[in-house]
C-alpha cells in the first residue's frame, strides 16, 4: 500500500489516466513492437501515397527488359516476367494485399463482437443458436471454407473481402463468447445489477470493457491470416485478376521464373511474410501491454 | 408499532434443472428501520440465496420463489425491470464477500462510483465525482483524492473493501446487505471493517442485514440474530438472547464449538455429522440426525415455530415443551 502511495504522492501534477492512455504508454515502451509498428507505417504509408513517389508506371513493361536481377541501375528491385518494374508493383500491390489483409478483420471483428458478446451474456436458447450455427462453419479449415465461398461467389476482390469476413467470424465469435461467459458470472456483474444497472447498461459498460481487449489481441493477430489466405486466393486465380499488382498474385506468375532469377520471384513472399510477422509482433505486444496488473 | 422495512413471509425458494435443490424453505424475517441483522448459519445454509432473493438476483429462469418479500413498503417479487433497476442501489444495496471480484478490473474505483451515482441520481459528471471523492472519505481511505483514479488491482484488499462499501453506500441506500464481507480479509482488516460499517450505519441510519457464518463477528455489529440450517430459521432472538440463552440445539452446538469463553485446555465440543442434502423439502425437523435431544417426533412432522417473546421464536419440540409447561 505504501509504495503505490509515494508513487501516486509523487506524481503530483499527473492527471488521471484512462485504462487506454496506460496501455498506449506501456505499448509505446516496448521496442519490438515499435519497430514492427514502424514498418508497417512505412508500408501502408508507401501503399497510400505511391502514385505521388514519382515510381515507374506498374502496368508498363518491355519485352526486352525481362526478369532483371535486383540492383540493375534503373530497376532497383529487378523486373518481373513482363519487364515491369518490381519495386513498383510491390509498392502499388500493398494496397490491394493490405486492404484485403486488414478489411475481413475489421469485419469480423465487428460482427463477431456483437455476436460473442450476445450469445455469451443473454446464454440459453440465444447463446445455442448462435454458436450452433457458428460450429457449421467452424468445422471447415479455413482455407477451404475461404475458397470454398470465393469459388461460389466467383473471383474479384470484394469476393474475396466477403468470403474472409466469413471465416473470420465464427473465429471471433468463439473468442468472444468465451471471454464474456468467464466475465459474465464474476461478482462485479452481479454487483452492477444490485447497483441498479440494467441489461443493456451490463453489456455496454462492464462486458465490452472486459472483453474487447482479448479480442482486440486476437484480431490483430488474424491480419497475418487474412493476408496469407488472401494471397492464397490470388494465387489460386479466385482473388484479383492480372494485370493488377497484388503479393499473392505476383507470387504466382513469378513461379514460372524460380530457376531464372529466384531472388526477383521470392520478393512478392518475402513482403507478406513482413508484413505478417510485424502485425503478430504487434499482437502479442499488446497482450502484454493491456495486461496492465503486471 | 410501525410496519418493518423489511418483511420476508414464508420465502421458498427452489433451483430446478438437472436436480432440484429445496435451497429455503419458509423463511420469515423482519428487520426494523436502523436495525442490525446477522443471519448466522453454515454454508450452504441458503444465507445468501435469501440475501439475493431479496434483491432478485437469482438466475429468473432455474429458480422458484414463493412467499412474499417486501421492502419498504414495496413488493419486490412484483417488481418489473425497469422499477427493480431503480430499486437495487437505491433502497437496498449490496457489498460482496470477494472485493477483488466484485470491482470491474478495468474501470477506477472513482468511475465505478460515479457510475451509480449518475444513473440513480441522474447527477453530472463533476457532482458525481464530487459525490464518489466524498464517499470514500467517508469510508476513510488514506489520500482519497488519488484513489479516485486508481484501479482496483492497485488496492489492498482491505481498502477494496472499503471502496467497495463506499460504492454500495454511494446513494445513501435505506438498507445495507452485507454477504459475508469480512470473511476474505485478515483478521485485524476485519475489525476495521466491521467497526466502519457500524458506524456508518449508526451515522445513516441505515438497516443492515449482515450474513456470516462466524459468531464472533455477528457478537461485533449485530442487534438482532436469525440462525439459519438447512434453508429454515431455528431461531431468532436479539444478540443477548442467542449469544446468552440459546433455545435450540443447534446454535447451542454452535456457540459450544466457539473458542469464545471455552474453558483452557479443555477440547472444543462439536456438532457430529454433516448437513443434509436439500433435494427434497424438509418433512421433518432438519437437524434431527445431528441432534443430541432428538426425539421420536422430531423425525415424524416439521417442528413448530414457537413464539417465546415478541421477535424471540424457536423452531423446535422442545421450546414447544416449555411454554405449555410454563
Amino acid at each position: 500500500m505504501s509504495a503505490t502511495d509515494a508513487a501516486l504522492q509523487a506524481a503530483p501534477g499527473q492527471k488521471a489516466r484512462g485504462y487506454w492512455a496506460t496501455v498506449g504508454r506501456r505499448f509505446s515502451r516496448d521496442k519490438v513492437s515499435m519497430v514492427c509498428a514502424a514498418v508497417l507505417l512505412a508500408i501502408v504509408l508507401a501503399a497510400i501515397f505511391a502514385p505521388w513517389l514519382g515510381l515507374a508506371d506498374p502496368y508498363q513493361g518491355s519485352m526486352v527488359r525481362r526478369l532483371r536481377h535486383i540492383g540493375t541501375p534503373n530497376y532497383p528491385l529487378g523486373t518481373d516476367e513482363l519487364g515491369r518494374d518490381m519495386l513498383s508493383r510491390l509498392i502499388y500491390g500493398g494496397r490491394l494485399s493490405l486492404l484485403i489483409g486488414i478489411l475481413p478483420v475489421v469485419l469480423a471483428f465487428g460482427i463477431g463482437t456483437s455476436l460473442g458478446l450476445l450469445a455469451g451474456y443473454l446464454g440459453g436458447a440465444v447463446n445455442t443458436v448462435i454458436m450452433r450455427t457458428i460450429d457449421v462453419f467452424y468445422a471447415f479449415p479455413s482455407v477451404l471454407l475461404a475458397i470454398a465461398i470465393s469459388g461460389v461467389l466467383g473471383a474479384g476482390v470484394v469476393n474475396s473481402i466477403v468470403s474472409l469476413t466469413i471465416v473470420f467470424v465464427p473465429q471471433i465469435t468463439r473468442v468472444a463468447e468465451s471471454v464474456t461467459t468467464s466475465v459474465r458470472n464474476l461478482d462485479f456483474v452481479d454487483a452492477a445489477r444490485a447497483s441498479g444497472a440494467g441489461a443493456i447498461t451490463i453489456m455496454r459498460v462492464h462486458m465490452l470493457g472486459n472483453v474487447l481487449g482479448p479480442i482486440f489481441v486476437y484480431a490483430t493477430g488474424l491480419i497475418s491470416v487474412s493476408m496469407i489466405l488472401a494471397s492464397g486466393l490470388s494465387f489460386l486465380g479466385l482473388g484479383t485478376k492480372p494485370p493488377e499488382p497484388e503479393w499473392g498474385l505476383m507470387l504466382n506468375t513469378l513461379r514460372t521464373a524460380i530457376y531464372v532469377n529466384p531472388g526477383v520471384a521470392a520478393l512478392p513472399g518475402v513482403m507478406i511474410f513482413a508484413v505478417s510477422i510485424c502485425f503478430n509482433m504487434l499482437s502479442d505486444g499488446l497482450r502484454s501491454a493491456m495486461d496492465i496488473r503486471n | 408499532m410501525n410496519a418493518p422495512l423489511v418483511d420476508i413471509r414464508d420465502l421458498t425458494i427452489r433451483f430446478t434443472g438437472e436436480r432440484t435443490v429445496y435451497a429455503v424453505n419458509g423463511v420469515s424475517l423482519s428487520l426494523g428501520e436502523g436495525e442490525v441483522l446477522g443471519l448466522l448459519g453454515e454454508s450452504g445454509s441458503g444465507k445468501s440465496v435469501t440475501m439475493r432473493a431479496l434483491m432478485r438476483l437469482l438466475p429468473k429462469k432455474r429458480t422458484v420463489i414463493s412467499g412474499s418479500v417486501s421492502v419498504a413498503g414495496q413488493d419486490v417479487l412484483a417488481m418489473d425491470d425497469a422499477t427493480l433497476s431503480a430499486f437495487r442501489g437505491r433502497t437496498v444495496s449490496m457489498i460482496f464477500q470477494e472485493p477483488a471480484l466484485a470491482l470491474d478490473p478495468v474501470y477506477t474505483i472513482g468511475q465505478q462510483i460515479a457510475e451509480s451515482v449518475k444513473r440513480h441520481e441522474g447527477a453530472s459528471d463533476a457532482a458525481a465525482r464530487a459525490r464518489a471523492l466524498e464517499m470514500l472519505e467517508l469510508v476513510r481511505i488514506p489520500s482519497a483524492k488519488r484513489r479516485l483514479d486508481a484501479y482496483p488491482h492497485e488496492m489492498s484488499g482491505g481498502m477494496r473493501q472499503r471502496a467497495m462499501i463506499a460504492l454500495a453506500l454511494a446513494c445513501k441506500p435505506k438498507i445495507l446487505l452485507a454477504d459475508e464481507p469480512t470473511t476474505a480479509l485478515d483478521a485485524t482488516v476485519q475489525i476495521q471493517i466491521l467497526l466502519l460499517l457500524r458506524e456508518l450505519q449508526r451515522e445513516m441510519g441505515m438497516s443492515v442485514i449482515f450474513v456470516t457464518h462466524d459468531i464472533g463477528v455477528a457478537i461485533e455489529i449485530c442487534d438482532k440474530v436469525a440462525v439459519m440450517y438447512a434453508g429454515q430459521i431455528v431461531e431468532t432472538g436479539t444478540l443477548g438472547e442467542i449469544v446468552r440463552t440459546p433455545q435450540h440445539p443447534y446454535p447451542q452446538g454452535l456457540l459450544a464449538s466457539t473458542v469464545h469463553g471455552a474453558r483452557r485446555g479443555a477440547r472444543l465440543q462439536t456438532i457430529p455429522g454433516t448437513p443434509p442434502s436439500l433435494d427434497a423439502a424438509p418433512a421433518a425437523c432438519s437437524f434431527a440426525p445431528r441432534c443430541a435431544h432428538a426425539q421420536q417426533r422430531c423425525t415424524e412432522r416439521l417442528p413448530p415455530d414457537v413464539v417465546l417473546a415478541p421477535g424471540r421464536t424457536v423452531r423446535c419440540v422442545l421450546a414447544e415443551d416449555s411454554v405449555a409447561v410454563s
